[in-house]
């Protein structure tokens, strides 16, 4: 067994249980955090892939940036996390059920008997000229430059699309008034109710 | 003087504007400017068929046969309006105007006090030209269109009186009967349109003979072919059958007296019920070819005859049993058609509507006398109170029972002879049984007439002290019809058998001599009347007359003790021989049929399967449909990973070497 | 030497793991999300692979921009997420069905 098979089966290994501790966990922080340990392990199995850029990206953009917000969100978020359980049982035997079956299908569709080794074999490797983070800019700034262009339209609108829909106007706004606050007298806030000691009307 | 072709059209035209006009604006005309317009037309129509007839006979003008105008055309075949005026148009245009005439003057009298007074003006104006149309046509169609309205004419008169229920039953009855034969006389037409490419009379008789020969045939469920004029006679008969109600379709025109009197001499007496009659000796032509057609024919008109005479025994209600009499003489007439005597026929016709509707038209004056009082045993001793209704009415009976020389007897002796020499198989069966309907006719005519008449009476004081003669206009009536009922048959049976119809009735002598044989023995009315006294058919009319006497006026009670002897019989007769029965039965099985029809087909599957059903199992679906759009976004998925399981299982399986 | 199919089955096991997240899940649209990701993750995983053994760089761009669309298909996910806790004051799946036919 050589090393490189050591290292996919470790870390697919690591993936695919960290995958289901995101399901299985009854807390979302928890669950978010096996979510980073997913992209990771999974990051690692890009490497094997020689996708190195892309592996780095994923950590660096998923882990960094979109989990964090993740996290964010689900600290923000005053979510009663034991009623969000209810139920989970109960479906978890369909759930699992599906699961199965789905991945059986899929093994047996992508099964080593269409693509195993005998089938397609990667090429031998070969001395490197130019590192995979040359090439891939090479074709993107080329080739791809319009969709590149696109993708990055895409993000903006999906900055400002976050950013209006969860935007607050003035009025909306739960903040302090500072004028409004000098200009208070007490004859506004306070009531005098004379209480007659002795009677019925507490 | 006029052209025929002017007077025919002013004969016909002339009722149908007042009868439209009347229809229209009656409501706003006063009741006598109704019956003035309508008898006034009438009575000009029949002015105008005595003139045609005139003319036809003392001026031997042509006989007239034109085509007015072309309703359409369907390949080869033309559907036209046409004239055909001959001898015998011109004599069934007066009896019918003239009939008519006088009803209508009977009318005025008796429907005075009718709040449908101006309505009964409008349709038996309308039935005049109805009929007219029928005498006049020169083709099958008009001949069938001419058929059709005067059966909507008749149906509206027996349920005159829609208030009544048992009017509107007997209404629907003489409908579904006639929708019977009706059916058949289309399919004799379309048989006839079949085989002779034409309906035109006077070409359909001039090819009659090569297609008798060609033996052309009409292929019924495919192996059996039936020869096309057999065919269309006997079809066409079955409409005449219907109309002229012969056994076994007879049973609606008793149930047609629950219309007015004038109704039921006019219509169910004189002229429509003979339409049937007349339309054989029309297309005697035809008849005359098809040996089986006048077969049946004779047997028909014999079972009629019998049957109904001796139903008409039995009944009490005085207008039935002067329809069950008719029916009676219908037979006759059939009979005469049968042994291809057709001249004969159309002789009895004439006759019979003279002394039938005097009858009817007599009986409606005695339900007046008795406020609308119809049953015979509530009436008796009238022969006081009413002397010139006796008067009429006597004559109107020895006129039926062939009294010589009465109008009857020339008619009905005649075809007697007729019967007895013809050569016809069976015809000698056929004999005995017009003999013995003569006893018959003379034994109900003089039970009635004695009852009505001559027997105790038996209504109350006070009916007798308001009972008197009726007005003028009912009497008028009564007088000329009694007068021509003495005298019509002698008058017409020498123009009858020296060749009246020659040229408008087609009759094969060779292989039927008889009626050539009575015209070689023709020697004179008068002779004819004084040799009828000393011939059978006169001494069983007088036995009939005899036992008459004994049985209603010499010995009353006689008569219940006859019934009491014979249970069986009497009970036979009061059924009618069960022909009502069976048609109640058939009609409530076809009920049945139509109601498990009506409820399994068209309510359930039809409309609770098609209709419906379309609508529910839509609804239905739809409603189970919108169950998976729970809004719940794991079913969404779940069905999106449904389909994405299934897609791939159905790539595996069938595309197991996909790379 | 690692097959095709293992990448291929690895991805597969994880995709099927998303799907089975998104089914037992009925309460919670932040595990959904997450789950999601889990399925993107096993998508983009095979472009990868098949990058890898077709010698065709293109795969790596298709990741590329997947990984684009998939940060912007979060940020706005949460964004709606965060309008609909403050509208609902849940964010429970179950409450979720104001499609329901």
């Amino acid at each position: 067994m050589k090393i490189e098979q050591v290292v996919f089966y470790i870390f697919s290994l690591l993936a695919i249980l960290s995958a289901s501790m995101v399901i299985f966990s009854k807390n979302s922080v928890k669950s978010a955090l096996f979510l980073i340990l997913t992209f990771f392990a999974t990051a690692g199995i890009w490497m094997l892939l020689e996708a190195e850029f892309l592996a780095l990206t994923l950590i660096l953009v998923y882990v960094g940036a979109v989990m964090v917000l993740f996290l964010f969100v689900i600290m923000m978020l005053d979510v009663d996390i034991a009623s969000l359980r209810e139920g989970f049982t109960r479906y978890l035997p369909f759930g699992l059920g599906v699961a199965a079956l789905l991945i059986i299908g899929l093994a047996y569709a992508v099964g080593g008997e269409k693509f195993g080794l005998n089938v397609i074999t990667p090429l031998s490797i070969q001395p490197k000229v130019a590192s995979n983070i040359v090439a891939l800019g090479t074709v993107l700034f080329t080739r791809f430059l319009y969709p590149f262009e696109l993708a990055g339209v895409l993000l903006l609108t999906a900055i400002v699309a976050a950013i209006s829909l969860t935007f607050r106007s003035r009025s909306q706004r739960i903040a302090f008034i500072a004028s409004k606050q000098i200009e208070t007298r007490k004859e506004d806030r306070i009531k005098l109710v004379q209480f007659e000691i002795g009677k019925k009307n507490l | 003087m006029l052209d025929l072709k002017s007077l025919a059209l002013a004969t016909l035209l002339t009722p149908l504007a007042a009868a439209v006009f009347t229809g229209v604006l009656g409501r706003n005309l006063s009741k006598s400017w109704v019956h003035t317009l309508c008898i006034g037309a009438v009575g000009v129509a029949s002015i105008l068929s005595c003139s045609i007839l005139t003319s036809l006979v003392f001026f031997q003008t042509e006989a007239l046969n034109i085509h007015l105008y072309t309703w359409a055309v369907a390949g080869d075949i033309s559907f036209q309006a046409g004239l055909l005026i001959d001898k015998l148009t011109a004599a069934m245009m007066c009896i019918v105007t003239f009939i008519s005439f006088m009803v209508h003057i009977y009318t005025v009298g008796y429907m005075r006090d009718d709040a449908g007074y101006r309505r009964f003006f409008s349709y038996i104006t309308l039935f005049t030209f109805g009929m007219l149309v029928l005498v006049t046509s020169n083709n099958f169609l008009q001949l069938f269109f001419g058929w059709e309205m005067v059966g909507v004419i008749s149906y509206l008169l027996i349920g005159f009186w829609f208030h009544k229920e048992s009017a509107t039953v007997a209404n629907f009855k003489a409908f579904i009967i006639n929708r019977i034969g009706d059916f058949g006389f289309i399919l004799g037409i379309a048989a006839i349109a079949y085989g002779f490419g034409t309906l035109d009379y006077a070409r359909v008789f001039s090819q009659v003979e090569t297609v008798a020969v060609s033996g052309q045939a009409i292929m019924l469920f495919n192996p059996i072919a039936i020869p096309i004029i057999p065919f269309a006679c006997i079809c066409l008969f079955i409409g005449a059958m219907g109309k002229s109600a012969q056994v076994p379709l007879h049973v609606w025109l008793p149930d047609s007296m629950e219309g007015p009197t004038p109704i039921s001499a006019l219509i169910h007496a004189a002229t429509m019920v003979t339409a049937g009659v007349f339309m054989v000796a029309r297309l005697s032509a035809l008849f005359e070819h098809s040996a089986f057609a006048l077969h049946f024919i004779l047997l028909i008109g014999t079972l009629t005859c019998l049957l109904m005479g001796l139903v008409a025994l039995v009944q009490n209600d005085i207008k039935r049993i002067i329809a069950y009499s008719t029916l009676s003489q219908l037979g006759y007439m059939m009979i005469a058609m049968g042994v291809s005597a057709y001249p004969i026929g159309i002789f009895h016709l004439v006759t019979h509507a003279f002394f039938k509707a005097l009858l009817f038209l007599g009986a409606g004056s005695v339900i007046m006398a008795l406020h609308h009082e119809q049953n015979i045993w509530q009436m008796g001793d009238l022969k006081k109170y009413m002397p010139i209704t006796y008067i009429t009415m006597l004559i109107g009976s020895l006129a039926l029972i062939g009294f010589p020389p009465f109008a009857g007897f020339y008619s009905k002796d005649l075809i007697i002879e007729a019967v007895k020499v013809s050569t016809m198989p069976g015809a000698s069966i056929a004999y005995y049984i017009a003999l013995g309907s003569v006893l018959i006719t003379a034994l109900y005519t003089f039970r009635l007439f004695f009852v009505v008449f001559h027997s105790k009476a038996t209504m109350s004081v006070e009916t007798i002290s308001h009972l008197c003669e009726p007005s003028l206009n009912i009497r008028l009536p009564l007088i000329v019809l009694a007068l021509l009922s003495m005298s019509a048959g002698y008058l017409l049976v020498g123009p009858l058998l020296q060749g009246y119809f020659n040229g408008s009735i087609t009759i094969n002598d060779a292989l039927h001599p008889g009626f050539a044989m009575l015209q070689a023995h023709f020697q004179g009315a008068f002779a004819m009347a004084l040799q009828g006294f000393w011939q059978l058919p006169f001494y069983l009319s007088m036995a009939g007359v005899l036992i008459a006497w004994l049985c209603y006026v010499r010995y009353p009670q006689l008569s219940s003790h006859i019934q009491k002897t014979f249970p069986s019989l009497n009970k036979i007769l009061n059924h009618k021989f069960g022909f009502d029965t069976f048609y109640e039965k058939i009609a409530m099985q076809g009920m049945s049929l139509g109601r498990s029809f009506w409820q399994q087909w068209d309510n359930k599957l039809i409309d609770g399967m098609g209709v419906n059903g379309t609508a529910n199992a839509i609804d239905h679906i739809a409603n189970r449909l919108r169950q998976f759009q729970t809004g719940h976004l794991y079913h969404y998925a779940f069905f999106m990973i449904l389909g994405f399981l299934l897609l791939i299982s159905w790539m595996l399986l069938t595309q197991p070497g996909v790379k | 030497m690692i097959a095709l199919s293992d990448y291929l089955t690895f991805s597969a096991i994880l995709f099927g793991l998303g799907v089975a997240g998104i089914f037992m899940n009925r309460k919670n649209v932040i595990t959904l999300l997450m789950c999601l990701e889990l399925i993107l993750l096993s998508v983009s995983t095979n472009f990868i692979a098949f990058s890898h053994y077709l010698h065709d760089l293109e795969g790596q761009l298709f990741v590329f921009f997947i990984l684009t669309v998939a940060a912007a298909e979060a940020a706005i996910g949460l964004a709606i997420l965060v309008v609909l806790f403050r509208k609902k004051g849940t964010i429970n799946v179950d409450k979720m069905d104001m499609l329901k036919g």
